[in-house]
């Protein structure tokens, strides 16, 4: 069964992806609205670094957090000049390191949810009197629902399923930056294969459910 | 009061640059043929186009000029565009109050429960727009630019995307809302019977630019504009019940340059009505013509000849101040020694009542 660092972990985990994932909503929804709409040749760019996490190795990720973290690197650095720790080997560093690490897996849904929608509803309701605040959050959210749903599954699953970018810069500290992937991995190491089966069945079963509520819930709202 | 627009707006190789003025009431429609920048046009009054020039007032209030460029979600305006485009994640009642919630109780000048009986959508308020037929969505999007009060409606095809069956419904609703509101309408068309039975005004788009505006009984029979050639060439005529004949089963109708007799049709004495005079069916003669089937014949004056083809000539005439069309031979104009002033009867074959 579980025993206490288990649980540590698996609340850090949680913590961790919830964290990143409000923070990813609040950051990815307005990029991924401007992504949507926008026309500059820049946006390419802007794409293209969203998607790196998606191709580049965890490691590698990670290596550059950890030197930028860290107390010799510039944001690790500043925090160090204001008085504060470095971020490498923290929790909010781990939240930093999740936010770029999930970072395609929000924004992308979105973008292509918001870019379904058209132009079209967003005239009719300015034509009604709405203001571009107003119809973005009585048109293009109510619209984009499905691609909210995805975004927010995938970006809490993924950073619940990380590993590298959190064994780079969060280290291995329990009950502090010890999540349920590296637990999973010490429990291996150690050969305590019962321990590693309870952790790695239950994060199985998680991903699983979530992806069918994304799955099943997307098709509801395609038909209503 | 008028609506006076100027734009100027270059999109790659195609170039608005068109420029109106209509009064403010009543319906005017921007009739042209597909792609010479129509809906470009209702979209920059809309201000839903940035355009390179622009100037906008309506009755008075400027929207748009060198400095001002009022935003669509200010500017008091109804539009309902070609497709019903009606909000799907909002039910029918959910989609009309979405503009009609947007405006201070105060600035609410056409009643909720009036747009909905106007437009016979009051069964249809639970419904999801995914539900409904193309012809009740069109409705329903038509009740909804209503009850943002518009001081001005704009309309894009609102009947081209709907089947014919669909279009017969709507029209008797645009036509009510002709005479019930006093909204001046702004409505896009390529469609010639719809732009003759609903519009007073007509601003002609060819290429971009206005060819020419004006009341449309002037404009389908002025004999310079392509719409006064070919066989749909038509005149508008309005006209009212005079009175019924009991015994033939006959309706007269009256206009400023005599009066109609057609098959009896149950309008009440006094309704205005509007009827259509195709050119081909309106023939001429210099004395009243006896011993004829013809019932419609009243006296007119030549005003203009012009040419329609190798054989035939297109005749404007003017019947008591109404102009009327007739497409004649080039012989019989010959024989009847036509030209402008000339004094001649008009033979009306067959008048077709609009609406």
């Amino acid at each position: 069964m579980l025993d206490e660092g288990d649980l540590a972990a698996l609340w850090i985990t949680l913590r961790l992806a919830g964290l990143t994932l409000v923070i990813l909503l609040l950051l990815g929804t307005p990029l991924a609205w401007w992504l949507s709409r926008t026309r500059r040749r820049f946006k390419a760019v802007v794409e293209a670094v969203v998607a790196l996490p998606l191709v580049l190795p965890p490691t590698v990720l990670g290596f550059y957090l950890l030197v930028a973290l860290g107390p010799n690197g510039p944001v690790g650095g500043l925090m160090v000049t204001l008085g504060g720790e470095p971020l490498a080997f923290t929790f909010a560093g781990l939240v930093i390191g999740s936010v770029f690490y999930s970072l395609p897996f929000v924004v992308q849904p979105l973008q292509g949810a918001f870019a379904a929608i058209g132009r079209r509803p967003m005239e009719v309701a300015a034509t009604l009197g709405a203001s571009p605040l107003d119809r973005f959050f009585t048109v293009a959210v109510p619209l984009a629902r499905p691609g909210f749903l995805t975004a927010a599954v995938l970006g809490f699953a993924h950073t619940v399923g990380e590993f590298g970018v959190v064994l780079m810069i969060g280290g291995n500290i329990p009950g502090e930056t010890q999540v349920l992937s590296i637990a999973i991995y010490d429990h291996v190491e150690a050969l305590e294969y019962g321990h590693a089966h309870w952790l790695a069945g239950g994060l199985l079963l998680l991903s699983f459910l979530l992806l069918l509520a994304v799955y099943v819930l997307n098709r509801r709202f395609k038909v209503a | 009061m008028t609506i006076e627009a100027r734009f100027l707006i270059e999109r790659g190789d195609f170039t608005l640059d068109a420029d109106f003025i209509v009064p403010a009431q009543g319906i005017s429609a921007i009739f042209g043929a597909s792609g010479c920048g129509k809906t470009t046009l209702l979209r920059a009054i809309a201000g839903l186009e940035q355009p390179t020039r622009g100037y906008l007032k309506i009755a008075g209030e400027v929207w748009q000029d060198g400095e001002r460029f009022l935003p669509p979600h200010q500017r008091p305006l109804g539009y309902v565009f070609q497709e019903a485009s009606l909000f799907p994640h909002l039910s029918v009642r959910g989609n009309l109050e979405y503009g009609y919630k947007r405006l201070p109780p105060d600035a609410r000048r056409v009643d909720f429960d009036r747009a909905v009986t106007l437009l016979g959508i009051g069964p249809l308020l639970a419904r999801r727009p995914q539900g409904l037929s193309g012809g009740e969505r069109q409705r329903v999007a038509i009740a909804r630019a209503l009850l943002t009060s518009p001081r001005l409606l704009l309309m894009d095809e609102p009947l081209a995307a709907l089947d014919r069956q669909s279009k017969r419904e709507i029209l008797p609703f645009l036509e009510r809302l002709h005479e019930e509101l006093s909204i001046p309408v702004l409505y896009v068309s390529h469609a010639p019977d719809e732009v003759a039975r609903l519009a007073d005004q007509l601003v002609l788009l060819e290429q971009g630019r206005v060819r020419a505006s004006g009341p449309i009984g002037e404009m389908l029979t002025r004999v310079d504009l392509p719409l006064a050639h070919g066989d749909d060439a038509e005149a508008i005529v309005e006209a009212k019940v005079a009175e019924h004949d009991r015994k033939f089963h006959l309706t007269h109708l009256e206009f400023p340059g005599g009066r109609f007799t057609v098959a009896r049709k149950d309008l009440p004495v006094g309704q205005p009505v509007r009827l259509r005079l195709l050119a081909r069916d309106v023939s001429l003669s210099l004395e009243r013509q006896e011993g004829t089937s013809i019932l419609n014949i009243f006296p007119a004056k030549v005003e203009t000849l012009a040419d329609e083809n190798p054989a035939q000539l297109m005749v404007r005439l003017d019947a008591g101040g109404v102009p009327i069309l007739s497409r004649i031979t080039r012989k019989s104009a010959t024989i009847l020694a036509l030209e402008p002033g000339k004094s001649v009867y008009v033979q009306v074959k067959t008048v077709a009542l609009l609406g």
